[in-house]
């Protein structure tokens, strides 16, 4: 029965596509910079694919790689960071509704509220960071306690953790600039342009939900130390 | 509630002609502006190019021998007017990335893609003209900071590791060699800005292509010089990102002490690394590299493919044979070409069942390749050709991608790679491929569309006499070093002069000194050309060569806005050629014309 539906329906849209494709349109139905924004997320993820698996490549090639980050407080601490930059979305989605609407005003507080939550979790991050470098852990090299720790731990440690996670929050930090803009200029912003802002928003989100188990779940410390 | 979602067209791009010099010229929005902007950035790269691998041609063909202007010129790298190895290497390195990232990129898609994209779809501008300005001002920054880069150390002329870049080496600063400090951190500097530029370039095109095609444009009317372009905007804006990456790591290696790159225990110059870098992978590199490596060589290449039909059509006055299969054919290599970065590693040390998937697939790529050679073929097949200038470098580049492509089913297996890897084989091959068979496309966008871009023919004499030189040239310079390759002569060595079993090589290094001497002189030619055709050549009609596509619509030069406010309708496809029953030989895409056993429009 479903099966159905999808031929029928499929049948039944495609000399309209036909007719998109073949010029004068815009056959994804969407404006420039919606696209632009969309290929430009498609390059960014090879950005951040690149990374990750350089850090899976030495991760792997390495003879042990510290696993430093306890139950309490970093994962729950990098839990409540991970809960903030969700809920950002949340409020980017709700902004891009009332913007859809037609209600600039509303989206221009929803827009507030998503970088709120994106400065906090910047806030987070910063805090986070420098706790470790507090503790030692640098570019380049390891805290001190922890070679005992993990014997013959790989230096690379630190510069995949500092190196992917900057490179995120950077975006992050772009994200609220750009977001920023959008909310200054709301009267001039079309339904789109609020949405090609929740794209590039969303996406960051998205980034960190490889970022997070990848560099933190997979590095708890079971051992209770 | 299609219709209602339609922005209306024309809208977002739409804005004034300048009138000061510095938005018309410089700073200017105008997307044939900036193309041609690339093509001059493109022409003084391609000089500088050529200027170093002379040094190189001089110093291999008499190894030693004192040269006068060198010492004057270097006097501290050239001791004595003699090019010392790591000079040598450091002339590979530039030439290399010079002509790589410089001429073979930039003046195929930014330059002829920019200029004439638009134009071929019916557009008045890019989607992005901001963008577009800002990427052409982004790589011009980036050829500053490659220039520097040659000026980074008295004894060298830029880094020393060839523009691959290998780690660790270009990860470790100046223990691994003159050059290797500041001179890789500008290096690698240029080739991150480039990617942001490229990366601006390419979802520019993209955009452009798929939105702002004029009434009638559907996808399979579109010439295949845009279906080029796109599949190129396509490939770099997958694989510049990855170079980019693995720049930001080789530049943390360098600045920030990190050793992403760097393996534990690394000797450097007999002693050990105290640096504390350790625990890196300098095979990582390669594969980021090489991951981006091997779509350049198609982002360097597809323009001129595409070009090539386009112009082989237009002088064979006959339709391009079997266009879909020719589209079908550039996105097959685009898209196999993300899936052999490892045939450039064989010699990494990789499993030996790796190297076969890597050599099945890169041999998968002859397929489309011989699909688009054959339709080149039977395109000219039994036609009345007309050899013009660009049709003379079209066909060159036929005979060139064939005499370089056949080699690579040789390098594309592990087993013969191996033992060929390191000689002058895989130069030989990858200069005519590469880089002259996309300089020849070049050079047919150049002679082609030359007359619309300045309004001027160039001299078709002159343009003659550089096409026979130059082809003659190359091949004489490019295939001796297949059978130097096949010998043994290693390849980035400065000299071969001092080793026994290569004596036989040294006539032929000397013969192709000879023969590139010759074939840089005939480039002068081309330039002299160039510019006095800019001035004073034959004032050039709307049409000159009697083709069909859009361009040739519209007046030479074209309007600020390209159609003058009025959108073409296209009611044809782009090689309507020899059509029967057609008052003339070619039928205009824009032309209402209805012809026999065509559906009306």
């Amino acid at each position: 029965m479903a099966e159905a539906n999808v031929v029928m329906m499929r049948e039944a849209k495609a000399p309209s596509l036909a007719d998109e494709w073949s010029g004068g349109s815009f056959p994804y139905r969407i404006g420039h910079r919606k696209l632009g924004m969309w290929l430009f997320i498609m390059s960014d993820t090879l950005t951040f694919a690149a990374l990750l698996i350089a850090y899976s490549y030495v991760r792997f090639s390495s003879e042990n790689w510290p696993k430093p980050f306890p139950f309490f407080p970093s994962i729950i601490f990098s839990s409540v960071m991970t809960l903030v930059l969700l809920s950002s979305s949340l409020t980017m989605v709700f902004a891009v509704a009332a913007a859809k609407a037609g209600r600039k005003k509303k989206a221009r507080y929803w827009i507030l509220g998503t970088m709120f939550f994106g400065t906090a979790f910047i806030v987070l991050h910063g805090m986070e960071w420098s706790h470790l470098i507090h503790e030692g852990l640098y570019l380049n090299a390891l805290p001190a306690d922890w070679a005992e720790k993990f014997g013959g731990s790989s230096i690379l440690f630190g510069s995949t953790f500092f190196g992917i996670t900057g490179l995120h929050m950077f975006h992050v930090f772009t994200g609220v600039l750009y977001l920023g803009f959008v909310a200054l200029r709301i009267r001039k912003m079309t339904p789109e342009d609020v949405e090609t802002s929740g794209l590039y928003w969303h996406f960051v989100d998205l980034v960190w939900m490889f970022v997070f188990p990848l560099i933190y779940l997979m590095s708890i410390d079971f051992t209770g130390h | 509630m299609a219709e209602v979602m339609h922005p209306t067209h024309g809208e977002v791009h739409h804005h004034e002609p300048p009138t000061g010099w510095l938005r018309k010229y410089v700073f200017s929005l105008d997307h044939k502006v900036i193309g041609i902007q690339y093509f001059f950035l493109a022409l003084f790269s391609v000089f500088v190019g050529m200027a170093l691998s002379l040094l190189m041609r001089l110093q291999l063909a008499n190894p030693g021998q004192k040269i006068a202007f060198l010492a004057t010129l270097f006097p501290q790298a050239a001791k004595d007017g003699v090019v010392t190895p790591e000079m040598y290497l450091s002339l590979v390195t530039m030439h290399g990335t010079i002509m790589v990232f410089f001429v073979l990129t930039t003046a195929p898609q930014g330059g002829f893609g920019n200029y004439f994209l638009p134009i071929q779809i019916g557009a008045a501008d890019m989607a992005f003209p901001l963008l577009n300005m800002l990427s052409f001002w982004t790589t011009f920054v980036a050829l500053a900071f490659m220039i520097a880069a040659l000026f980074c150390n008295a004894t060298t002329l830029g880094p020393i590791g060839g523009w691959t870049g290998y780690a660790p080496l270009s990860a470790l600063g100046n223990i691994a060699g003159p050059g290797q400090g500041i001179g890789v951190v500008l290096w690698v500097s240029s080739i991150g800005l480039f990617c942001i530029a490229s990366l601006l370039g390419a979802l520019n095109f993209i955009t452009t292509m798929l939105n702002l095609r004029t009434k009638g444009m559907s996808l399979m009317r579109l010439p295949l010089t845009c279906w080029a372009w796109f599949t190129t905007a396509v490939l770099s804006l997958l694989s510049f990102p990855v170079l980019m990456a693995a720049g930001v790591l080789l530049l943390l290696d360098q600045l920030a002490g990190t050793s992403f790159f760097i393996p534990t225990g690394e000797y450097v110059s007999g002693k050990l690394l105290d640096t504390g870098q350790q625990g890196g992978s300098p095979i990582l590199w390669q594969h980021l590299f090489w991951f981006f490596g091997h779509p350049e060589v198609y982002i360097a290449i597809l323009p001129g493919m595409g070009l090539t039909s386009h112009v082989l059509s237009t002088f064979a006055r006959k339709p391009v044979f079997g266009y879909k299969a020719m589209v079908y054919a550039i996105f097959a290599i685009g898209l196999l070409g993300f899936f052999v970065w490892g045939h450039h590693m064989f010699m990494s040390g990789m499993d030996p069942r790796t190297a076969i998937a890597f050599s099945l697939i890169t041999l998968t790529i002859g397929v489309p390749s011989a699909i688009k050679t054959f339709n080149w073929l039977g395109t000219i097949w039994n036609s009345r050709m007309r050899f013009t200038t660009p049709m003379l470098f079209s066909l060159g580049f036929v005979s060139l991608f064939v005499s370089g492509g056949i080699t690579g089913l040789f390098l594309g297996q592990s087993t013969i790679d191996i033992p060929l890897h390191d000689t002058y084989f895989p130069v030989g091959h990858f200069h005519l491929i590469m880089g002259v068979a996309a300089i020849f496309g070049i050079f047919t966008g150049t002679y082609f569309w030359f007359p619309k871009m300045f309004g001027r023919l160039m001299h078709e004499g002159l343009g003659k006499l550089h096409f026979f030189l130059t082809f003659i040239g190359v091949n004489a310079i490019f295939i001796p070093f297949h059978v130097m390759g096949m010998v043994g002569a290693p390849r980035r060595y400065s000299t071969h002069g001092d080793l026994q079993y290569l004596s036989s090589v040294m006539p032929l290094h000397k013969f192709v000194t000879y023969m590139a001497i010759i074939t840089m002189a005939a480039q002068f030619i081309f330039l002299f050309n160039l510019f006095w055709s800019m001035a004073k050549g034959k004032k050039a009609a709307d049409n000159p060569w009697e083709a069909t596509t859009l361009e040739w619509d519209i007046p030479s030069p074209p309007p600020f806005d390209n159609f003058g406010g009025v959108e073409p309708v296209v009611h044809h496809g782009p090689y309507e050629f020899s059509v029967p029953g057609a008052p003339n030989d070619f039928v205009m895409q824009t032309d209402p014309m209805v012809v026999e056993g065509q559906e009306a429009e």
